[in-house]
Formats: structure tokens, C-alpha cells, sequence
């Protein structure tokens, strides 16, 4: 699949916004004042930017208030209903801790609960496409969320839950690379099933339709940088989980903490660039691709 | 709305004989044509008289080679379509309700002004069956020509999908596939028609006739009706005389 740009940091910022929002949301003594004001603004920052970086993929973005309309069969539908759901409950609660001092506990709670729902209906967008086998699996979802908290723990400064979290997303990050590496396989979708020949024999890609590319080619059979996928994951696993943690274990938490966070960034950038850039459709198949 | 009918009152569909196309492309081009002058925004290309050109299609027509166990390769020209599925992954995805499946004839449609082009359609679509166009910004797909299926503007045998009036080898029929007695339904019958990627779940409306077996001319029976060979066996052996002479000489130089 094509790794968008935009998309990609589509789910990698707003991920995070959510779950430094989910920790304050659930935070049994929340920073109130210009603590709070600063806190929310950073997850509001990144949650909203992510939202919004998400609408420069549509061919026509102008109309994106429609995908509200289908929240009864579409995950992007709910998506957008749990994002705005997630930001407005938040929003409420932060406005009374910055201005008034005062936590509404239950608020923060429904809030905190949306703004996983959002991971979640983001993580499902993938997990639903049977066309795309490494995707279509429940790890895709809870990969997702445990990033999602992960990283806002680490930005909410609780070392404690960042560690214990760090090592579980990328535990989940290990097992989702290494499940999907035979998940196309497993799916006995093959170049046999695709053309209904089969039953002759060998079935071999001997013409595509056009000289040139298309659509399908450049957005789902996408297949630059594969090659480096194995260094790439480990890059990405040092940067999201190993670097941070040596580096949460170290004193000065303000200082070491920053870097543990930009390292986690970075690292969960490249494992989502690798989300897309390894990701396989079945569509290939006509074009004896992968 | 997103959601797909229980059921639709017919189920109009292609059927497609990898028997008989020829690869010739007609249906690529008339479909093209039909669709960029009708239903919906046209059909763009990028670059078309360029050095990588590309454009939006609703019809490509792959060619496989097949390989069986025994006996020579043979080569088959593959159309494809969309196949208009009853539980159709492409419209349940889409956010907006642009994307729908009609309840009276089973065709799935792009409602474009309500289009976002976000593209979720297409990758849920294990066939390649929409294209997002590159210069309107939102999702095409076969409409089973409904602007011609149904137009009483046109003579009675124009009123079929642009790609099925215009194969001259017949190998592409347009019917209703939910009735057991249309002509379609009796063909698929008779002649094995299949589903592609039944794996997926789409339930695909069209169907695919898989190529009739091939004879088997150059294989063992042939020799028992070959009764000249004995008459054409090789009988030269070693050559003698001035020939022979000259070809030994020949080879010494």
C-alpha cells in the first residue's frame, strides 16, 4: 500500500494527542491552571493537527463533513463521530480544570474512554480489509491503541506506566511484524483463486493491461523500500521502545525524558511508514504483483 | 445509504467466457468512451500523449498464461470488471453514502457529489475495480452502463453495457443473473461459470466461464493416424560416390 504522507502522520500525532488526553482524562489528580492549559494544548495540538493533516489524502476534501453520515457500517464514519465526541468531552473538562480549578472526574472519564474509541475506530479502518491479509487481524487494533497509550504516557511523564507500556507495544509491534509476515499465505488468496485458472495449472502474469501504470498500481501494489524492511524494523523498534527505556532508566527525568519522547516519535514513524510500505493487496495478483 | 439490501429484486451482472475473448481491447475502448461522455465526470488521463501515461479505466483486460501438467502453455485473455458483488466490501467502507448498491437491479453505484475521494472503497476491493480519477478527485467504477441498460432513447439492441454490444467475439453477456431461466443463468450453468477470489466472501455477481479444454492433436492418438510415416522416414545414410567424395574433402579443408 502507498504510505502516504499525511496519513502517516495522520496516525502517529493524533495517536498520541489521544492518549496523552486518555491520561489526563483518567488522571485521578489532574494539573489544573496553566499546568492544565498546557498539557491540553499539546494534545490538542497534536490530535486536531493529525485530524486535519488526514483530510489533505481526500480527492475532494471540501466535502469531509459527509463522512459523518454513515456511522452505522462505515469505521471512518465512526471515526469522525468518536474524534469529534473525544475532543468536545475533553475540551469541556479541560475549559472547567484550566479556568475553574474544578475536575468533573466522570467527564474526564467519558472522555478518556472516546479518545481510546478513536484509536480504536482508526485501527479498525485497517483491520476490516480482508483485501489487505496483514492488516486484517485484532493485533492491528491492539498495536494501535497500546502505541497510542504508550506514547502518552511517556509525554504525561508517568516513567513508571511508560516503561511497563513501552515494552508491551513493542512486544505487540514484534508479534504483529512476525504474524504478518505469513498472513497473505494463510489467506488461500493466490494468483489461482484471483483468475479462477487454477484448475489448468501454473497460472503466469504474461500481459498487464496498459503499457504504462495506474491507480491500483501506484496506490496498492506500492512496493519501494521493501527491500530495507527488515533494518527499517529494527530501527523503528530501537527508536519506539529501546532507546526510550534506556534512556527512562537514566536520572533527570525533564531532560532524558524529551529525548525518550523524540526517539519514540521517530520510531513510531518509521514502524507506521513500514505499516503501509509492507502491507500487500490482493489486487496485485492480477498483475502477478505482491 | 452504506448498508447493502437484504437482497435486490434482480441481479443484473456480466458473464465473461475466458473461452472466447481474443484480447482485442474493444470493450476497453468503448467503455471508455461510453463513460467519459456520460454517466458522471469523464474519465481523465495524465500525461496521455507523454512519456508515462496513465488514466482511469473501468475495463482492463490482463492476459495469463497457464501452465498445465501435460502439453503445451496455453495463453488467456482475462477482462475484468467490476463484478457488482451482493455483499460488496466497497460500499459498507464508504463514510459518506456515496457508494450504494441499488435494491431494484443490484448495480453498485458512485453517487459522486457526495463522493470525499478518500479512496477506502478501492482498497477494500480485492478486484481493482475502482479507480479514484486523478483530475476530478473522486472514485469511478463500471456502472453496468445503467444511462444505457435501461435509456429508451436507443434502439432495443444498444440497451446493454457499452462492452458487451461491442465484442465481436462474443465472449462478454449481460442478463440477469438472479433469475434461473435468463440466458446468462442457463450458460453459467452449462458451462462451469465461476466465481473469482470466492475466498473473500463478496459473493460476486459476475461470473467467469472457464476455458473449454483444449484438444488434443499432438499428443499420443495422432500417431496411429499418421499412416504416412513410414513412407517419410529418413533414408539417406552415409553418402557414396562423387558426393561422398566431396564432402570428405570438404570437411578436411
Amino acid at each position: 500500500m502507498h504510505p502516504a504522507p499525511s496519513i502517516i502522520a495522520f496516525s502517529t500525532f493524533s495517536g498520541l494527542g489521544l492518549g496523552l488526553l486518555f491520561w489526563l482524562g483518567v488522571d485521578a489528580t489532574a494539573p489544573t491552571g496553566w499546568v492544565a492549559f498546557a498539557f491540553f494544548a499539546i494534545g490538542y495540538l497534536l490530535a486536531v493537527g493529525g485530524l486535519i493533516s488526514s483530510t489533505f489524502h481526500l480527492g475532494r476534501p471540501e466535502r469531509a463533513i459527509k463522512a459523518f453520515t454513515q456511522w452505522q457500517s462505515s469505521w471512518l464514519s465512526r471515526e469522525a463521530w468518536c474524534a469529534v465526541a473525544a475532543l468536545v468531552t475533553m475540551g469541556i473538562y479541560a475549559f472547567l480544570l484550566v479556568f475553574f480549578d474544578t475536575q468533573v472526574h466522570v467527564l474526564g472519564w467519558i472522555g478518556a474512554l472516546f479518545c481510546l474509541l478513536t484509536v480504536y475506530t482508526t485501527s479498525m479502518i485497517y483491520a476490516q480489509l480482508k483485501t489487505v491479509p496483514r492488516w486484517n487481524t485484532v493485533l492491528t487494533s491492539a498495536l494501535f491503541l497500546a502505541i497510542s497509550i504508550a506514547g502518552g504516557a511517556l509525554l504525561s511523564g508517568r516513567v513508571t506506566i511508560a516503561l511497563v507500556l513501552l515494552v508491551v507495544a513493542g512486544g505487540l509491534q514484534f508479534a504483529w511484524w512476525k504474524t504478518g509476515d505469513t498472513r497473505f499465505k494463510d489467506s488461500g488468496t493466490d494468483m489461482k483463486t484471483a483468475t479462477g485458472l487454477g484448475k489448468i495449472g501454473e497460472v503466469r502474469a504474461f500481459e498487464p493491461p496498459h503499457t504504462g501504470t495506474n491507480y491500483l498500481l501506484n496506490e496498492m501494489v506500492y512496493t519501494v523500500g521493501r527491500r530495507h524492511a527488515e533494518k527499517l524494523r529494527l530501527i523503528a523498534l530501537a527508536l519506539m521502545l529501546v532507546v526510550p527505556v534506556l534512556l527512562l532508566l537514566l536520572p533527570f527525568p525533564h531532560f532524558f525524558g524529551v529525548l525518550a519522547l523524540l526517539s519514540h516519535i521517530a520510531g513510531v514513524l518509521v514502524s507506521r511508514w513500514l505499516f503501509f510500505a509492507e502491507a500487500e493487496h490482493v489486487v496485485g495478483l492480477y498483475y502477478g504483483m505482491r | 445509504m452504506t448498508q447493502l439490501p437484504e437482497s435486490t429484486e434482480r441481479k443484473m451482472g456480466l458473464v465473461i467466457d475466458l473461452d472466447t475473448c481474443v484480447g482485442c481491447h474493444a470493450c476497453v475502448v468503448s467503455c471508455k468512451g461510453w463513460n467519459t461522455e456520460n454517466y458522471g465526470a469523464p474519465l481523465s488521463d495524465q500525461d496521455p500523449y507523454g512519456a508515462n501515461p496513465s488514466g482511469t479505466f473501468l475495463n482492463r483486460i490482463h492476459s495469463y498464461e497457464v501452465q498445465p501438467e501435460a502439453g503445451p502453455a496455453q495463453l488467456i485473455h482475462f477482462p475484468k470488471s467490476c463484478l457488482h458483488c451482493e455483499d460488496a466490501p466497497c460500499v459498507t467502507v464508504c463514510p459518506t453514502g456515496a457508494s450504494y448498491k441499488r435494491t431494484e437491479d443490484g448495480i453498485v453505484l458512485v453517487n459522486e457529489k457526495d463522493c470525499i475521494g478518500c479512496g477506502l472503497c478501492a482498497w477494500a476491493c480485492p478486484y481493482g475495480a475502482r479507480e479514484l480519477d486523478q483530475a476530478e478527485g473522486v472514485m469511478k467504477k463500471c456502472t453496468l452502463c445503467v444511462d444505457r441498460i435501461y435509456n429508451e432513447n436507443l434502439p432495443e439492441e444498444d440497451r446493454q453495457p457499452a462492452c458487451v454490444r461491442t465484442c465481436p467475439s462474443n465472449a462478454r453477456h449481460f442478463g440477469d443473473l438472479g433469475d434461473p431461466d435468463s440466458a446468462v443463468s442457463q450458460l453459467v450453468a452449462e458451462r462451469g461459470g465461476m466465481d473469482l477470489m470466492p475466498e473473500q466472501g463478496t459473493k460476486p455477481v459476475n461470473k467467469y466461464l472457464p476455458p473449454r479444454p483444449k484438444d488434443t492433436l499432438n499428443q499420443a492418438p495422432r500417431a496411429e493416424i499418421d499412416i504416412l510415416a513410414p513412407l517419410l522416414a529418413p533414408v539417406a545414410a552415409e553418402p557414396k560416390g562423387f558426393l561422398g567424395w566431396l564432402d570428405k574433402t570438404l570437411e578436411k579443408i
